[in-house]
């Protein structure tokens, strides 16, 4: 069964803060768009050197949400792109539509 | 303990804030999204602390250890543990953190900051200035001088805040820095192989691909020190 995004980490870390919760989910909600609409382009411009650098910013996003697997094929990833190979791209693409899901419904 | 925090992520920088609210006595006095503008800040504003992503597009967390001048002690937060070793042989890196970091981890790294503010050391401190530049190194340990002969030392190795000189039958030490100790030792007779290691080369057994043999101490040797080695060895 697939992994789902979900928020035990951000809520380990407020230890209650519902503040920091909120503060944190509009940090996620306006960074991640953004960096995927970049990956994409980079990808689609033959660009992985700079797609790499998106894929280890949103990585770093995947952690946070729960998404163990998902982080580790970002590693993965991220450095075969350095190597010119797109080969997890699918695998990739479907991690991101789950947190874009993810990221609207608790909009 | 006043800090700051150097990363171009946002959600990872508001993470280590909401973290440090768990430390007593942490206070973070800013947020920096680039190493430059952190640099900038560093020019007329001391800290204790700095948290620094290692991975930052133009100048990266590596590139501002190397710019920053007096640095404070620095705890690096990264996805990348490789950089993160790589980086961790300067004495005032503290820790590493690999994100996301746990509050777990946290709460260690705040010990390891703790010892390292308050250490109290188990001998006393600072190398003395008075010495016989040509044959003897004097080292105050509990107010008492100690005299070390020179080519009686074989390693010094940096240790956080401390060094440790070895010499064929004791080891002692000592709150200093090797770049301290380097200004006061021969180089007719020492040399700095890598950024934690000088070694006394005339005590050199052999060497082998990226280290040296002293006694039963094999101690790495960095790829920018090699040639000057190489260079000071009387090779056949």
């Amino acid at each position: 069964m697939a992994e789902t995004p979900n928020l035990d980490y951000i809520k380990e870390i407020s230890g209650g803060n519902e503040e920091f919760e909120k503060k944190f989910l509009t940090i996620i909600q306006t960074e991640f768009p953004k960096e995927k609409n970049d990956y994409i382009e980079y990808l689609e411009s033959e660009n992985l050197e700079e797609s790499a650098k998106i894929v280890h910013k949103i990585k770093h996003k995947l952690g946070i949400l729960g998404l163990t697997n998902g982080y580790k094929l970002a590693v993965k990833f991220e450095e075969d792109l350095k190597y010119g190979d797109t080969k997890l791209k699918e695998e990739f693409h479907e991690i991101l539509q789950s947190v874009e899901e993810f990221i609207l419904k608790i909009a | 303990m006043r800090c700051i925090i150097v990363d171009d992520e946002s959600s990872a920088r508001a993470i280590v804030v909401e973290l440090c609210k768990t430390i007593p006595n942490m206070e973070v006095v800013a947020e920096f999204p680039n190493a430059l503008e952190a640099l900038k800040f560093l020019k007329h504003t001391s800290v204790d602390l700095i948290f620094l992503d290692i991975h930052m597009p133009k100048l990266t967390g590596v590139d501002f250890i190397e710019m920053v001048t007096d640095p404070p002690k620095i705890v690096l937060t990264t996805s990348d543990k490789d950089f993160a070793i790589e980086a961790y042989g300067y004495e005032f890196i503290v820790d590493y953190l690999v994100k996301p970091i746990t509050q777990e981890r946290f709460q260690k790294c705040a010990t390891k900051l703790e010892n390292a503010f308050n250490k109290l050391p188990l001998e006393k401190v600072e190398t003395n200035t008075g010495l016989n530049e040509d044959e003897d190194l004097y080292i105050n340990i509990d107010r008492r001088l100690i005299k070390l002969k020179f080519r009686d030392i074989q390693i010094i190795e940096a240790q956080g805040d401390y060094i440790e000189i070895k010499t064929q039958k004791e080891r002692y030490r000592v709150h200093s820095t090797l770049k301290k100790i380097k200004e006061k030792l021969p180089e007719s007779r020492f040399l700095q192989i890598h950024r934690s290691f000088i070694i006394n080369f005339t005590q050199i057994i052999d060497i082998q691909d990226n280290s040296v043999l002293i006694e039963r101490n094999v101690i790495p040797i960095s790829r920018s020190n090699r040639p000057e080695l190489m260079q000071r060895l009387n090779l056949l």
